[in-house]
C-alpha cells in the first residue's frame, strides 16, 4: 500500500557532488554497481535485518529528525529505510540516477548513523548499519556530497582530514609549545618519543582551527606527569570521514596509520581527544576492515582519560566553574562507550552548577551534526537546523548557560544548533573547562 | 630551490640507527657489515656521562640518544636564555638555535637533527649546519645504508626533498612518502603536481597525484600515490596507487601491473628487482609477486620481509578475523595473537625468524588510560612459532645472535628496562636502555644504558645478563 | 463445499498435509538460518563479536513487558504486542483440541488449557490483529511503511484463530468444513513462517542477540 505521507516542500538544495555524480550514471552501471555491491556486502545481515523489520514503526520517535519534523514518517529510520535500501532491493538495483540522487540525500543527510533506533527497535535492528550500507552503494555509484567527498580526498592523500600538510602539523605542535611555555615552565609538546607511555591523538581541525585545544592538553599532560607524544609523521589524525562517505578502503587505510603510529612509537596506549566519531573509528568500525577484531593498541576516549586524572588525584581541581553548565552527551562515546557516568563525573568536579539533560547518556539525543552530516557542508545546514529542534528544545530546558561538548562533531553541530534557535547558549569542551579548574604547582609556573 | 643536483654527488656516510624504524620498510636495516667489529668488545664497563648532572646544568635536557657503538650520549638541551643546543657526552655544540628537533646519532657518533635559526630551518651534522637553507625542514631520514641524510622541505610556498644537502630543483605542491634507495643517492616520493581549490572533487578525481624521483615526476597522474620503494640497485621505483576512486594498482616505473585490486599495500623489492605487494582480491589478501598471486589468500597480509639471501619470505598475516601470526613462504604460524604481530626479524643465516607479538585476555576491556590491566596487552616475542615464556610490559625488535642461535631484545617491566635474552629477563633493570647489539662471535652483547643518573656501556658476557 | 468436506480431503488436511507443513517449515526455517549464519561468517565481523552474555542480557530486558524504554512509551501497543504473542504461541500448542489429536496420533499428553480461557486467548489473538491493523492505517508512522505484504502476513496470522474460533462455536459454515479450512491456514500459517516476515519468529534472537552483544560487550552500554 505505501502511502504518501504528504512531506513539507523543501527549498531544492544543490549538491555539485550529488547533481555530477548523478549525470555520469546510466540505469545498466547503477544495476550493475548495485548488485555488485550487494554480493561484495555478502548480504547476510541485511537479509536478517530485512526479513526481521515487522514494519511497525517503533524505531520512530528514536530519531530527532522525525521528533523534529513533527512525526514526518519520511523522517522515521524506517522510513528512511524504505526510502533507501528497500527501494533497492525491491528494484533489484534498477533505479534511476534521479533516485540514486535523492537516496544518497537521505542517506548522507538525513541520518546522523546514530544508532539510538537500535535501542528503540525491538529486535535491534541497526539502522545505522542498514544506512551506511546505503552510503557504501552510494560512494561505489559516485554519488555523494562534494564536501564530503573532498574531506575523504583529504584523508587519502595527506591521512589527515583537513588538507594539512605535514610541516603545518608540526608547525602548529611548537606554536603551541611556545604559547604554553609561557604560562608552564618547560612544557614540552614531545614528538615521536619512542617508548613513551601515551600517544595523544587528534582529528584535523585541531591543529587547523582550534590549536588552543592542543595546548590544553598539553598543559593537562605536563601536570599530571604523564609521558606522552605524538608521531609528527602521518597517522596523528584519528578522525576518518572516509569511513562516512562509504570508502571504507580509505577508512581502514587511515586508521592503519593510525595504529602504526602508536606501534612506531612503542606507546602502550592512545589517548585521544573529545572526538566521538573518531573514537568510533578507531574503536570499533575502522579497525575492522583490516582484520584487528579490537584495536591493536588500546584506545582511550578523553572522558576516561579526565575521569582517571582527576579521580586518582592525578591532576587537582582547585577553581570549579561557575556558570551553570550542561552536558550534551556524544552518541559515539554513549552508546560507543557508555562514558555517561565517567562524563557527568568529570563535569561535576569542574563544575559548581551541573544541570543534566533529559534523556541522557545511552538515551541522549544526537547532535544532528555527526556520521558526517556537517561534512555534507554549508548547502545541507539548514536542513541540519531544522533536523534538530528536539535537541534545542532539550537543551533550553536545562536553563544552563555552557553546554559541555566532549566531541567535535557535537561542538560545532550543537554551536549551530544554539545560534539557529536564538538560545543564547554557548558549547565547551571538557578540557576548556579543565585547564582553568585545575592546579598548577609553584615549580612548575613559568616566570612571568 | 634554485640549486642543481646531480645525484651522483658524494654523500656522507650515515646508518639509519637511533630513528624509530617505520613498521613495514621495504629494505631491511643495513647496519653497514663491520660496524660491531670496529666496536670495543673488551672494556667491561664504561662511565661515558653522568647525565644526572646535565639536568641540574641545563634548563631542560629532552630525551637521550645514544650511538649505535655505545661511546656517545647525547641530547637537546635548552639552555638559560632559553636557546637549544645539543650536548654530546656532556659537550654542548657551540652553535646554538631557535630550536632543535629530530635528533639522532649515525653509527659514525655524528649527530643529526633539524634546527632553526633565523627562520630557516636545516639540517646540522655534529653541530655544522648544510648550507641550503629552508622555510620549513622534516622527516629526517637516514639511507638504508646510511649513506646520507634526506628530508622533505618546503620553501617559498613548494614542496620538495633534499638529500645530502642537495634540493630537488622541481618544487611541487605537496611531497610525501619520502623514501631513500639503499645505496643512498637517489630519493623518490609522492607528490602532487597541481594545487587544487578548495572542495576540487572533480580534478583530484582526475588525479594529480604522481611520483618524483629524484624530483622529476612520472609524467602520468593518479588518485593517489601512497608506499614507495627502490630496487636494490636503485634503478627502480614501485608505487602504491589509486588509479580511480575504486581501483588499486601497483606501478612500476610509471606502469601499472595489468591487474587491478580492490586494494592494495606498499610494495617492496625482491633480491632479483621483482616487486612483491599485498593485495586484495575477492576471496581476501594475498601476496602478489609481479602481478601474480602466490600465497593466501588470508584475512589479512601486511608487506613481506626477506631473508639476507632472498630466499624466503615472511609476512604478518592474519589467519583468522582478528588473530595475528606470522607467515614463512606462505605456511602460517599455528600459534595465533589477538592484538598484533609485528615484522619478521629474520636471523642472519635465513633459517629463522623472530617477531614481537601482542596478546590480550581480555580485548574487550580497554578500561584505563594510566594502568595496564591485568592480562592485557602483554607483549612477548615469537620464534618460529613458539612465543616466549614471558611477556613484557613493552618489547623491542628481536636481535638475532650473528649465529642465529640466541635472540634477545630490550624489554620493559614496571617502568624498567632489561635485555631480555632468549625469553628470559635480564637480571638487571635499568632506567632507560637501547637495544642489544651482539658481539661479530655472538658471545657477548652490548648494553647501553642509564643507571642512577649515569650513562653506562657495559660489554656482558652471554652467560651473564 | 462438497470437496471441502470430503472425508479423502480431510484425511489429506489432517495427514500427510500436516507432515508436510512441519517438514516446510523445520526445513525451511532451518535452511533460512542456516543461510544467514553461513553468509555471516563470510561477513567476518559479526560472529566474532557474538556474546552468550550480553546476547541473553538483552533478549531478557526486551523480552519483559515493560523492560525496556521504549516499551514502557507505548504502554497500549506493548500490552497488546505482549499479549498477542503470548497467545499466539500458547493457545494452539496447549489448546484441548490439538492435544487431542497429538494423543490419539502419538499417545502424547501436554497440559491442556481451560476451554474458555483457550476461547479468550483466542480472541486476544484476533482483536490484537485488528489492533495491528488499525495502527497500520491510523498511524501516520506505521502507514508510510506498510505494504501489501503487511496485510497478507496479518491475514495469515489471524486466519487459524479465526477460522478456529468459529469452528469451536459452530458459525457460518458446517463445522467440517471450518475444522478443514482451520487446518489448512494453520498450515498455510506454518508454511510462511520462514518465507514471509513471519520469519522475525527466527531471526530476532538474532538480531536482538547480536545487537546486545556490541552495546552490551563491545560498547560497555545499556541498548534497552
Ligand atoms: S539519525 Fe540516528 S535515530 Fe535517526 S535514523 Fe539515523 S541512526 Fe536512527
Ligand atoms: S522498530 Fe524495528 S521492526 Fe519496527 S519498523 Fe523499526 S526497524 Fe522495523
Amino acid at each position: 500500500m505505501a502511502v504518501a505521507a504528504e512531506k513539507k516542500e523543501v527549498k531544492k538544495i544543490i549538491d555539485l557532488g550529488l547533481e555530477e555524480g548523478a549525470k555520469k550514471l546510466t540505469p545498466e552501471k547503477i544495476e550493475i554497481t548495485i548488485n555488485n555491491a550487494l554480493a561484495a556486502m555478502g548480504g547476510a545481515r541485511l537479509d536478517a535485518y530485512v526479513s526481521t523489520c515487522i514494519h511497525c514503526g517503533l524505531c520512530s520517535e528514536a530519531c530527532h529528525f522525525y521528533l523534529s519534523h513533527d512525526g514526518d514518517p519520511h523522517f522515521s529510520p524506517v522510513g528512511k529505510v524504505k526510502q533507501t535500501m528497500w527501494e533497492i532491493l525491491k528494484n533489484k538495483g534498477r533505479v534511476s540516477p534521479d533516485s540514486v540522487k535523492k537516496i544518497a540525500e537521505i542517506a548522507y543527510t538525513e541520518c546522523n548513523l546514530c544508532r539510538r533506533c537500535s535501542m528503540y527497535c525491538p529486535f535491534g535492528i541497526d539502522i545505522a548499519y542498514i544506512i551506511s550500507s546505503v552510503r557504501r552503494i552510494c560512494h561505489l555509484l559516485g554519488v555523494t556530497p562534494q564536501y564530503l567527498q573532498d574531506t575523504a580526498h583529504s584523508h587519502a592523500a595527506t591521512m589527515n582530514q583537513m588538507w594539512l600538510k605535514q610541516d603545518e602539523w608540526i608547525d602548529t605542535l611548537f606554536w603551541q609549545e611556545d604559547d604554553y611555555r609561557r604560562e608552564i615552565k618547560n612544557l614540552t609538546i614531545p614528538l615521536d618519543k619512542e617508548g613513551a607511555d601515551i600517544m595523544y591523538s587528534v582529528i584535523g581541525p585541531e591543529p587547523k582551527f582550534l590549536a588552543m585545544l592542543i595546548g590544553n592538553a598539553a598543559k593537562i599532560m605536563n601536570v599530571a606527569g604523564i609521558d606522552w607524544t605524538f608521531p609528527s609523521f602521518d597517522g596523528w589524525d584519528n578522525s576518518d570521514m572516509a569511513m562516512f562517505s562509504g570508502d571504507q578502503e580509505i577508512m581502514g587505510r587511515v586508521k592503519r596509520a593510525h595504529f602504526e603510529a602508536a606501534m612506531r612509537l612503542k606507546v602502550k596506549r592512545i589517548v585521544m581527544g573529545e572526538c566521538g566519531h573518531a573514537f568510533r573509528s578507531v574503536y570499533d568500525v575502522g579497525n575492522r576492515w583490516f582484520g584487528w577484531k579490537m584495536p591493536p593498541v588500546p584506545v582511550i576516549h578523553a572522558i576516561q582519560f579526565y575521569y582517571e586524572l582527576i579521580k586518582e588525584g592525578r591532576i587537582k581541581i582547585v577553581k570549579k566553574f561557575k556558570e551553570p553548565v550542561t552536558l550534551h552527551d556524544p552518541c559515539n562515546v554513549m552508546r560507543g562507550r557508555g562514558l555517561g557516568d565517567m562524563a557527568r563525573y568529570v563535569v561535576n568536579a569542574i563544575c559548581e552548577d551541573f544541570r543534566d539533560m533529559s534523556p541522557n547518556k545511552e538515551h541522549n539525543y544526537c547532535c544532528a551534526a555527526g556520521g558526517g552530516v556537517i561534512n555534507c557542508g554549508p548547502p545541507w545546514k539548514l536542513k541540519r537546523m531544522e533536523g534538530n529542534r528536539v535537541k534545542a528544545e532539550q537543551m533550553k530546558a536545562t536553563g544552563a548557560r555552557v553546554v559541555i561538548t566532549p566531541c567535535h562533531n557535537c561542538h560545532s553541530g550543537i554551536e549551530d544548533i544554539i545560534g539557529y534557535y536564538k538560545l543564547g547558549m554557548h558549547t565547551k569542551f571538557i578540557s576548556d573547562i579543565l585547564v582553568d579548574a585545575i592546579e598548577v604547582p609553584e615549580s612548575m609556573k613559568a616566570k612571568k | 630551490m634554485e640549486a642543481t643536483q646531480k645525484s651522483e654527488e658524494k654523500v656522507q656516510p650515515i646508518s639509519k640507527q637511533g630513528i624509530p624504524s617505520p613498521l613495514h620498510t621495504a629494505t631491511p636495516l643495513d647496519r653497514g657489515k663491520d660496524a660491531e667489529s670496529r666496536m670495543d668488545w673488551d672494556t667491561k664497563e664504561k662511565m661515558i656521562a653522568n647525565t644526572d648532572e646535565w639536568k641540574s646544568r641545563y634548563a631542560e635536557v629532552r630525551p637521550f640518544n645514544v650511538s649505535e657503538d655505545g661511546e656517545k650520549i647525547g641530547a637537546v638541551v635548552q639552555n638559560d636564555d632559553e636557546t637549544f643546543t645539543v650536548c654530546i657526552n656532556g659537550n654542548p655544540w657551540e652553535e646554538t638555535y631557535e630550536k632543535i628537533w629530530s635528533f639522532k646519532f649515525t653509527n659514525e657518533g655524528k649527530a643529526a637533527c633539524l634546527v632553526l635559526k633565523d627562520n630557516a630551518w636545516t639540517v646540522a651534522l655534529d653541530g655544522i649546519p648544510w648550507n641550503e637553507k629552508f622555510d620549513y625542514a622534516w622527516n629526517l631520514q637516514i639511507a638504508p645504508n646510511g649513506r646520507s641524510i634526506g628530508i622533505n622541505i618546503k620553501k617559498d610556498d613548494q614542496y620538495g626533498v633534499c638529500l645530502g644537502d642537495k634540493p630537488w630543483v622541481q618544487g611541487f605542491a605537496d611531497v610525501r612518502n619520502l623514501f631513500i634507495s639503499s645505496d643512498g643517492t637517489k630519493a623518490a616520493a609522492s607528490v602532487a603536481v597541481k594545487r587544487l581549490a578548495e572542495a576540487d572533487i572533480f580534478n583530484f578525481q582526475k588525479g594529480v597525484w604522481t611520483v618524483a624521483v629524484n624530483g622529476v615526476p612520472w609524467d602520468k597522474n593518479f588518485v593517489n600515490v601512497w608506499g614507495l620503494a627502490f630496487s636494490p640497485d636503485g634503478r627502480h621505483v614501485a608505487a602504491e596507487t589509486r588509479i580511480n576512486l575504486y581501483d588499486y594498482a601497483v606501478v612500476v616505473d610509471g606502469n601499472m601491473w595489468p591487474q587491478t585490486y580492490k586494494c592494495v599495500c606498499e610494495p617492496c623489492f625482491t633480491a632479483k628487482n621483482n616487486v612483491i605487494a599485498p593485495v586484495k582480491i575477492a576471496k581476501g589478501w594475498t601476496l602478489a609477486l609481479d602481478g601474480k598471486p602466490i600465497w593466501g589468500p588470508f584475512i589479512q597480509v601486511w608487506p613481506p620481509k626477506f631473508s639476507s639471501d632472498g630466499q624466503k619470505i615472511a609476512a604478518v598475516v592474519a589467519s583468522e578475523f582478528g588473530r595475528w601470526t606470522i607467515a614463512v613462504d606462505g605456511s602460517a604460524w599455528k600459534q595465533t595473537f589477538s592484538d598484533t604481530v609485528l615484522d619478521p626479524v629474520f636471523s642472519p643465516d635465513g633459517k629463522r625468524v623472530a617477531a614481537i607479538a601482542k596478546e590480550s585476555k581480555d580485548p574487550m576491556n580497554m578500561g584505563s588510560s594510566l594502568h595496564s590491566i591485568e592480562g592485557n596487552d602483554r607483549w612477548t616475542i615469537v620464534v618460529d612459532g613458539i612465543p616466549w615464556n614471558q611477556d613484557f610490559d613493552m618489547i623491542w625488535d628481536p636481535v638475532f645472535s650473528p649465529d642465529g642461535s640466541t635472540v634477545a631484545a630490550k624489554a620493559e617491566i614496571n617502568g624498567k628496562y632489561c635485555v631480555a635474552v632468549n625469553g628470559k629477563a635480564g637480571k638487571k633493570m635499568f632506567d632507560a636502555l637501547w637495544s642489544p647489539v651482539f658481539s661479530p662471535r655472538g658471545d657477548k652483547i652490548l648494553v647501553r644504558c642509564i643507571g642512577g643518573g649515569k650513562y653506562y656501556r657495559y660489554v656482558v658476557p652471554l652467560d651473564e645478563i | 463445499m462438497k470437496f471441502l468436506m470430503s472425508e479423502g480431503f480431510y484425511e489429506f488436511v489432517r495427514g500427510p498435509m500436516v507432515w508436510l507443513a512441519f517438514l516446510v517449515f523445520i526445513s525451511g526455517s532451518t535452511y533460512r538460518i542456516y543461510k544467514i549464519i553461513s553468509g555471516l561468517k563470510k561477513e567476518a565481523v559479526v560472529l566474532p563479536y557474538m556474546s552468550f552474555k550480553y546476547g541473553l542480557r538483552s533478549i531478557a530486558h526486551w523480552a519483559t513487558p515493560f523492560g525496556t524504554v521504549n516499551w514502557r512509551r507505548h504502554p497500549v501497543m506493548t500490552t497488546v504486542t505482549f499479549l498477542f504473542h503470548f497467545c499466539l504461541i500458547i493457545t494452539p500448542v496447549f489448546l484441548l483440541a490439538h492435544n487431542i489429536l497429538l494423543f490419539q496420533s502419538w499417545h502424547i499428553r501436554l497440559w491442556t488449557l481451560p476451554e474458555g480461557l483457550a476461547d479468550l486467548m483466542t480472541l486476544i489473538v484476533m482483536l490484537s490483529c485488528v489492533f495491528f491493523l488499525l495502527r497500520r492505517f491510523v498511524a501516520r508512522e506505521v502507514r508510510f511503511v506498510t505494504y501489501p505484504s503487511d496485510f497478507f502476513i496479518l491475514a495469515i496470522v489471524f486466519l487459524p484463530f479465526f477460522t478456529g474460533f468459529l469452528a469451536y462455536h459452530q458459525l457460518f459454515l458446517p463445522y467440517k468444513a471450518l475444522i478443514v479450512l482451520h487446518i489448512l491456514c494453520g498450515e498455510l500459517m506454518l508454511i510462511a513462517i520462514p518465507f514471509t516476515r513471519l520469519a522475525h519468529m527466527l531471526f530476532s534472537v538474532f538480531t536482538r542477540a547480536y545487537t546486545g552483544s556490541e552495546f552490551g560487550m563491545v560498547r560497555h552500554a545499556r541498548d534497552w
